[in-house]
């Protein structure tokens, strides 16, 4: 898609859990209607990075600029009501309650209708509309997967936050998953990634980033990523 | 293949000796021994020492019926298994009552006096009567064996013939009250006597339930069946009408019950009200509150003192009317003081933390500092009761309060359940299940908290409120952990997050047992209270942690593996209908 004007930005953030360092300066920019990608790997601060979107963890310093206003210090509730929303990593889903239910409280700041987004949700997974009864816990995992983006959908969410979304599920599950996250951005909303998953992940994303123990190393549209030899190495694979 | 399992004998009679011997030991058969339930044959002391041991008798030898293998023959072993049982459960209590009668233990523990010895040989000493304390058991668990030879159908028939006799010797006064009320005394006073049932009464009662439930043979099952199967609509309004005949019942049943009785469904009312409250906290945004009782205190010293007469500093006198928005007002706040600053942690700690909060209020009512305010140890005194304008409501009428608390309790039973199926309560639900994910939801963690916690202390402040009116005074005394406690287990016996199951367990605990420090039907236990209370929560625990009567959410978390298997086996059309084996130890 093409790239509009700036939605979600990071400047220069640094954020701590106590006294130790997270992320250490991070500059990050996501243009409305892009897919962007973040890569890392263990303990590289992504999942961070996404905690302090949501204003879970609040930087240190620079700022968190969501739409123009700087965030810093919101509560999730209102950075939610802004417009963004989360897949968290595992799914973590409601598992006690019925999927319906699941689905109604990822609409649960909005005093508008949803019925519109809810249709939307179970026209996109239409193996939902058998099990909104059941408690969410007994899906498998591919249909829990679609429990947690529907809840997010429900949001009805400008931009989309996924952290990990392969994680754990089946290489067909996951090639499944790259497709309705390319469905979703078509659709309207902008993607922010979260992924270890580096070939699948740039393969659909406009622009990446590769962040390295709370710095970010390497930058670039999908394909440069893809095509550049050090990222060859470190990410996908490839022995030098 | 019959094979007699030694080990599982000796294993249930050890444990039938045990249950005994613990039964004599913390002296329930001599408090109760002339407690006659059945004249002239069988006393509540003996019921209770003895009861176990046909359990056990029928255990020691039961073999589940497994799904499409062969039902396990019953025979002559089942009987010899049922007696070898009792024999064991006999031979331990004989040789507790060699112990207490070669040595003097009295000054260690009380109830171990020769009165026991006597009780338990059956009057005739050591040794003499030790066959006795032996073979009693024994055969009782021969008895217990001898159930294996009936039909499922028969057996199931005498048990709940011998659970009513049992029921209607125990709760004499509620059904002798009944008779008077309706003008029946000539009846009350042939069928008990001293109490307890004549022995020709109890078989006619026994022959009664059998034959009634030889006539329905299950209908009652069945209607239950078709009254909360079906689609959800049906269901509700079925439900509805439910409703609206169990309030037509409690409605009548205080003209029949008597003061005494009214004043028992009374305080069931006022713990219901709490219980309500607390199931908020606890059972639908799982916060383990532990301090609960200071919010019922702080509505009662409030309504006490801006209502006294002797109220130590203000004389305001103010009507109860007057006083209940005060009272609710300060409970909110309370909740909000106390709230506020444990909100953020969680579990064990949150539990901790109420209960040190619970203990502070309940000390500051009783200080000397604030004694010039609230009375010390003395408490408020002189508390009016509720002007209704035609009449008064206080504990002097009992009947009043009664109608007066149930008013409520439908208020506050339609509150929760409209904030359980609002926004609210599904938030509540959420960060039960997961603090993080509901955060990122957008829900508001500390305000979804603080709000369950705050409409929590309202309905004890609610409660309070009404306790003052009814009881005419306030002490800090009545305000005690063990009141906490005490709501906490009316809701997990009952079945946490759940309504009805709230007013189950009031009904079972706090009516039938009594609550602290007030009597129950069963008066005579007030003493070993605790102790069955104690049980009954261990019992609970192990064999239904979702309560008596549970929330569908609720038992979805604690069998979450058996449903999904019974999801599984749903699903291949395997599951057929469970047979309807033992009814368990209990």
């Amino acid at each position: 898609m093409e790239a509009g004007r700036t939605v979600l930005e990071f400047r220069d953030v640094h954020t701590h859990y106590g006294p130790v360092h997270i992320l250490k300066g991070v500059d990050l920019t996501i243009h409305e209607g892009q897919i962007v990608c973040l890569l890392g790997g263990n303990a590289s601060g992504k999942t961070t990075t996404l905690r302090t979107i949501l204003g879970m963890v609040t930087p240190t310093a620079g700022e968190v600029v969501i739409d123009g206003e700087v965030t810093n210090g919101w509560r999730t509730a209102a950075v939610v009501a802004r417009g963004v929303s989360m897949v968290p990593e595992n799914r973590r889903l409601f598992k006690r309650m019925t999927v319906k239910e699941n689905l109604e409280i990822g609409a649960y700041l909005r005093a508008d209708d949803f019925t519109a987004d809810y249709e939307r949700v179970l026209e996109m997974f239409p193996v939902l509309k058998d099990r909104l009864a059941q408690r969410a816990g007994t899906l498998s995992g591919g249909e829990q997967q679609m429990v947690a983006v529907g809840r997010a959908l429900m949001a009805r969410p400008r931009v989309l936050l996924m952290d990990e979304p392969s994680m754990g599920l089946a290489p067909v599950l996951v090639a499944q998953n790259f497709d309705i996250i390319r469905q979703i951005n078509e659709a309207g909303t902008t993607v922010f990634v979260v992924e270890q998953n580096a070939n699948m992940a740039l393969s659909i994303a406009d622009y990446g980033y590769v962040l390295q123990t709370g710095r970010i190393v390497l930058s670039g549209t999908g394909r440069e990523l893809l095509a550049n030899p050090e990222m060859r190495q470190a990410y996908l694979g490839e022995v030098g | 293949m019959i094979t007699i399992d030694m080990r599982r004998m000796l294993r249930w009679g050890m444990t039938a000796g045990g249950v005994m011997t613990f039964t004599a030991a913390v002296g329930m058969l001599e408090a109760f021994e002339d407690r006659l339930l059945i004249y002239p044959v069988l006393s509540l002391g003996y019921l209770l020492l003895l009861w176990f041991v046909p359990v056990a008798g029928y255990q020691s030898s039961n073999v589940a019926v497994l799904e499409g293998m062969e039902a396990p023959p019953r025979g002559l072993h089942n009987v010899i298994a049922g007696a070898v049982t009792g024999l064991v459960g006999g031979v331990v209590l004989a040789l507790f009552a060699i112990v207490i009668n070669a040595f003097d233990l009295r000054d260690v523990f009380v109830p171990f006096s020769l009165k026991l010895v006597g009780l338990l040989t059956y009057g005739l000493g050591v040794p003499e009567g030790l066959p006795y304390a032996v073979l009693a058991p024994a055969a009782l668990g021969l008895v217990g064996g001898l159930m294996h030879l009936l039909p499922a159908s028969v057996r199931r028939r005498v048990i709940l013939a011998v659970e009513w006799v049992v029921v209607v010797a125990l709760l004499e006064q509620v059904f002798s009250q009944i008779l008077r009320q309706i003008r029946l005394e000539v009846v009350a006073d042939r069928v008990f006597t001293l109490k307890a049932l004549e022995w020709w009464a109890a078989l006619a009662v026994a022959a009664l339930v059998a034959a009634v439930a030889e006539r329905t043979r299950g209908g009652f099952g069945r209607m239950r069946e078709r009254l909360f199967a079906g689609d959800p609509r049906q269901r509700t309004r079925n439900s509805a009408w439910m409703a609206v005949l169990v309030l037509v019942f409690l409605i009548i049943i205080p003209q029949l019950l008597g003061s005494l009785l009214s004043e028992v469904l009374a305080n069931v009312g006022l713990f219901l009200l709490m219980g309500l409250g607390l199931n908020i906290v606890v059972g639908l945004a799982g916060m383990l509150d532990l301090g609960y009782v200071a919010f019922f205190a702080v509505g009662a010293y409030t309504v006490g003192v801006l209502t006294s007469p002797l109220s130590p500093r203000f004389t305001l006198e103010w009507s109860w009317w007057a006083a209940l928005p005060v009272a609710i007002l300060t409970s909110a706040l309370a909740g909000l003081l106390v709230g506020t600053p444990v909100i953020r942690m969680r579990g064990d700690y949150l539990a901790i933390v109420t209960l040190g909060f619970g203990e502070i209020v309940r000390i500051l009512f009783l200080s000397d500092w604030l004694s010039t305010t609230f009375g010390g140890a003395q408490g408020v005194q002189n508390i009016p009761g509720i002007p209704l304008g035609f009449t008064e409501v206080s504990g002097v009428g009992p009947e009043g309060v009664l109608y007066f608390a149930l008013f409520f309790v439908l208020l506050a039973a339609w509150i929760s359940w409209s904030l359980q199926e609002s926004r609210i309560g599904r938030a509540w639900t959420a960060l039960r299940e997961d603090e993080t994910v509901a955060a990122a939801m957008g829900i508001n963690i500390v305000r979804a908290k603080l709000n369950a916690f705050i409409v929590g202390a309202i309905l004890a402040g609610f409660a309070g409120a009404l306790f003052a009116a009814k009881l005419g005074s306030v002490f800090p005394s009545s305000f005690e952990l063990l009141v906490s406690i005490i709501i906490l287990v009316v809701v997990i016996v009952g079945g946490m997050g759940n309504i009805p199951g709230v007013a189950v367990g009031a009904v079972v605990l706090i009516g039938v047992l009594g609550g602290p420090n007030l009597p129950g039907l069963l008066a005579e236990f007030a003493e070993f209270k605790l102790l069955i209370y104690g049980a009954l929560l261990v019992f609970m625990m192990l064999r239904k942690p979702e309560g008596l009567v549970p929330s569908v959410r609720r038992s979805r978390e604690l069998h979450a593996d058996e449903l999904t298997q019974d999801a599984w086996l749903d699903k291949s059309g395997t599951l057929a209908e469970a047979p309807g084996g033992g009814r368990g130890a209990g």
